[in-house]
C-alpha cells in the first residue's frame, strides 16, 4: 500500500547494479548452455541427419527417423505409408508405467512424508536419513538385488511359500509387475522429500480450524491439508514421473521383451553397432516435446489458480 | 438470566489437564453463563489457553465433566461440538478466499446454499468487510484477517464463541478499536463469548466477569469491579492494576472494619471475617486510594520521586520504616501536589481500602 517511493528507490539501485550482475551471472549462463543447452541441440539437430550404418550420422536432412517412428514403408520404403504401432506402443506402455509408478509412490509416499513431518525435530533427520540410504548404493545394483529378491526361488517367494500364502512361486521377474517394483523402489525418495518439505511448512492450526468448523478428518486433509501442500505434492510426481518415463535400467534387468519401455529403445539405438542415432534422437526428441508440454500446460494451469 | 431453570453456556465439573507428570490445569469447577462476556485473564502459562482448547475439543480433559447448555460434551471430537473459535494467528485457509473461508462451516454442516449465502453476506456485514469477499487472506491487512476469522466464526452460529488472544498480532490503536467492536457483537450475537488473554486491560473493558488464573489454577472469577477493588489474594491483587503489598498487624476487628497498624500508624481496613486481633498478614493498598498531606503526624514518609504521566502523578515515598509505597495523584483541576520531591509528608488513606489478603 505505502512505500511506493521506496520500492522505486530499490529498483534505482538495482539497475545500477545490473551491469556488474550480468558479468557475476556469466559463468553460470555459461555452463547452463555448454553443458545443458548444446547436448539438447545436438539431440534435436541428429534427429533431423540421415544415419550412418555402423553407429554416427551422415550430415543430410532427412525427416527418415521421424518417418520410421510413426509409418512403416516396407523393406525398401517404396510402399505407401502404413501406420506402425511397434514404437507407439511402446511409447503409450512407458506412459502408463510411469503414470502407474507415480502413483504408487505418491500412495506410499505421501502418508511417510506425513508421518515423518509430524514427528518430533530431533527424529525427523533420522528418518530422512533412512529414506536417503538406499541412495549411498549405485541404482544398478540396487536393481540386480531387486532381480535377487524376487526371482523364483529368491526370498520373497520363499517366505510367501514358507507362510502358506501361495503353493507355486510366483513368475515375477519379467513381468510389468517386477518393471514396476523397480521403479518405485528407484524413485520413491523423490516423492517423499519434496511432500516432506511442505508438510514440514504446513500450519496445522489450519486443521484444527478446519476441525472447529465442523469438518471430519477426510475432509480435513480433502479440503485443508492437501490444497496446502499441493506444490510438493505436485513437485514429488514431476521428479518421480519424467525419470520413470525414460527409465531403462529397470525395464532392461527386470523386465523382458514384453516389457520393453521408451528408454531402452533410445538406449539401443547408441549402444548396439546395429544403432540408429537419429532414430534414437528422435524418440528422445519426441518424449521430451511430450513431457515439456504436459509441464507447461500444468504451469498455466496453476498460474490462473493463483489469480 | 442465570434464574429461571436455564443451563449455564458453560459447564466445568472437577476438570483437570495433565501432560505426563505435570498439571498444567489443577481441579477446575465453574460456570459461564448464557449470553456472558467471559474471559481466561492470566500470564502465559497459567492454563488458559489449555482450558480453551479443551472446550473446543483440541486437547482432551484427563478428569471431569464440560457441560455446554446442560450437555456433557467432553467425549466430542472438535467437529461434533457446537462451539467456533477464532485463532490466534487466525488459521484462515490460505487457498479459499474471504467469502468461502466464512462459508465453510456452514458448508460442513451441510446447510443450503442459498441460505449460507445470505449468511455469509450478513456475516461480512457485521465485520464490515462486504467488499473483500473476493479476496485472499494473504490479500489483507491483520486487521482485516482478524475480522475474517471473527466473521467465519460467528457465521455457522455456534452455540458459545471461543476467542484465544485474538487482539494480541494487531497494534495498540486497532486493538483498542476491536475491543468496543467485539463487545459490541458479543451483545449482538446473544451468545456467550469465552475470551482468553494477558492483557487486563482488555479483559477489564470487554468482560461481564474474568476469571484470573495462575500456575493452572483460577483464583478468582467476579466482575471487573469485584476482582479490582476485593482481589481474593495477592496475585489477583498484585496481577490486576497497580497496588502496594504492605504487611501490617491486625489492631482491633469490628463489624465496620479492622484496624490495622502500619509503621505506628492506624487505618480501617474492609471488613474480613477471618482475621484476628494481633494477627500479622499483608493488605493491598491501590495507589490512588492513598493522599498525600503537609506533614502533619500519623503516617510519615519522604516523597522520593514524582513522575508526570498526563491525566496522573505517580509519587514513589519512603516510609520511616525504610518500606516503599506509590500514591496516584489526578491532576484534575490544575491542582498542585501540596507536597515537592525531596520533602516530608504525610500519608492518608481511604477509610475501607486496604484489603486484608490471605498470607
Amino acid at each position: 500500500m505505502a512505500g511506493g517511493g521506496a520500492g522505486g528507490g530499490g529498483r534505482t539501485q538495482s539497475a545500477a547494479f545490473a551491469p556488474v550482475r550480468l558479468w557475476l551471472l556469466l559463468p553460470s549462463w555459461a555452463v547452463i548452455a555448454i553443458f545443458m543447452g548444446l547436448p539438447l541441440l545436438i539431440m534435436l539437430v541428429y534427429s533431423f541427419l540421415t544415419k550412418e550404418f555402423r553407429g554416427g550420422v551422415i550430415w543430410e536432412f532427412s525427416l527418415a527417423a521421424y518417418d520410421r517412428f510413426v509409418f512403416d514403408r516396407g523393406l525398401f520404403g517404396d510402399d505407401p505409408p502404413v501406420l506402425n504401432t511397434t514404437y507407439l506402443t511402446i511409447f503409450a506402455r512407458s506412459l502408463i508405467q510411469a503414470l502407474v509408478a507415480t502413483a504408487l509412490c505418491l500412495l506410499i509416499g505421501f502418508p511417510a512424508a506425513f508421518y515423518i513431518a509430524t514427528r518430533p525435530p530431533e527424529q525427523r533427520t533420522l528418518w530422512l536419513l533412512l529414506i536417503t540410504v538406499p541412495y549411498w548404493v549405485n541404482l544398478l545394483i540396487r536393481t540386480v538385488s531387486m532381480k535377487f529378491l524376487i526371482r523364483e526361488n529368491g526370498p520373497l517367494n520363499e517366505f510367501l511359500m514358507g507362510i502358506g500364502l501361495i503353493s507355486e512361486p510366483l513368475p515375477l521377474v519379467n513381468t510389468d509387475i517386477a518393471v514396476q517394483l523397480g521403479l518405485f523402489y528407484s524413485y520413491l525418495p523423490f516423492m517423499v522429500l519434496p511432500i516432506y518439505a511442505a508438510v514440514e511448512r504446513y500450519d496445522f492450526s489450519l486443521s484444527e480450524a478446519a476441525a472447529d468448523l465442523y469438518a471430519d478428518r477426510w475432509t480435513i486433509l480433502r479440503e485443508v491439508t492437501l490444497p496446502a501442500v499441493r506444490p510438493g505434492v505436485i513437485a514429488g510426481c514431476i521428479l518421480v514421473f519424467i525419470p520413470s518415463l525414460g527409465a531403462f535400467l529397470a525395464p532392461d534387468l527386470l523386465g523382458g521383451a514384453r516389457t520393453f519401455m521408451i528408454g531402452s529403445l533410445i538406449e539401443e539405438q547408441f549402444k548396439g553397432a546395429a544403432g540408429d542415432w537419429p532414430f534414437g534422437a528422435a524418440a528422445a526428441t519426441i518424449l521430451m516435446t511430450i513431457v515439456l508440454i504436459a509441464l507447461l500446460l500444468h504451469a498455466r494451469a496453476e498460474a490462473r489458480r493463483e489469480v | 438470566m442465570k434464574d429461571g431453570g436455564q443451563a449455564d453456556a458453560v459447564e466445568l465439573r472437577g476438570v483437570v489437564k495433565r501432560y505426563g507428570a505435570v498439571t498444567a490445569l489443577k481441579e477446575t469447577s465453574f460456570a459461564i453463563r448464557d449470553n456472558e462476556f467471559f474471559t481466561l485473564l492470566g500470564p502465559s502459562g497459567c492454563g488458559k489457553t489449555t482450558l480453551l482448547r479443551m472446550i473446543a475439543g483440541f486437547e482432551e480433559a484427563s478428569a471431569g465433566e464440560i457441560r455446554l447448555y446442560g450437555e456433557d460434551i467432553a467425549a466430542l471430537p472438535p467437529n461434533l461440538r457446537p462451539v467456533n473459535t477464532v485463532f490466534q494467528q487466525y488459521a484462515l485457509f490460505p487457498h479459499m478466499n474471504v467469502a468461502e473461508n466464512v462459508a465453510f462451516g456452514m458448508r460442513m454442516k451441510k446447510v443450503p446454499k442459498p441460505e449460507i449465502e445470505r449468511r455469509v453476506a450478513e456475516a461480512l456485514a457485521l465485520v464490515k468487510l462486504e467488499d473483500f469477499a473476493a479476496r485472499r487472506p494473504s490479500q489483507l491487512s491483520g486487521g482485516q484477517q482478524q475480522r475474517v476469522a471473527l466473521a467465519r466464526a460467528l457465521a455457522p452460529g455456534p452455540k458459545v464463541l471461543l476467542l484465544d488472544e485474538p487482539l494480541s498480532a494487531l497494534d495498540l490503536k486497532l486493538r483498542q478499536a476491536m475491543r468496543v467492536e467485539l463487545k459490541e457483537m458479543q451483545r449482538k450475537s446473544g451468545i456467550a463469548f469465552v475470551f482468553v488473554t494477558h492483557d487486563q486491560e482488555e479483559a477489564l473493558t470487554m468482560s461481564d466477569r474474568i476469571a484470573v488464573m495462575s500456575a493452572g489454577e483460577v483464583r478468582q472469577i467476579g466482575d471487573a469491579q469485584k476482582i479490582y477493588e476485593e482481589p481474593a489474594d495477592r496475585f489477583v491483587a498484585d496481577f490486576i492494576g497497580e497496588t502496594n503489598l504492605l504487611e501490617v498487624e491486625v489492631a482491633r476487628t469490628g463489624p465496620e472494619g479492622a484496624a490495622i497498624r502500619l509503621a505506628g500508624a492506624e487505618f480501617i481496613a474492609a471488613p474480613r471475617a477471618d482475621v484476628k486481633a494481633g494477627e500479622k498478614t499483608v493488605a493491598s493498598i491501590r495507589p490512588e486510594r492513598i493522599t498525600l498531606v503537609a506533614p502533619a503526624g500519623g503516617l510519615t514518609g519522604v516523597l522520593e520521586r514524582l513522575v508526570y504521566l498526563g491525566t496522573d502523578w505517580a509519587a514513589t515515598i519512603r516510609l520511616d520504616d525504610g518500606r516503599q509505597i506509590t500514591a496516584r495523584a489526578q491532576n484534575a483541576h490544575g491542582q498542585k501536589l501540596p507536597v515537592g520531591p525531596g520533602e516530608r509528608a504525610t500519608i492518608l488513606i481511604d477509610e475501607g481500602a486496604p484489603r486484608l489478603l490471605p498470607r
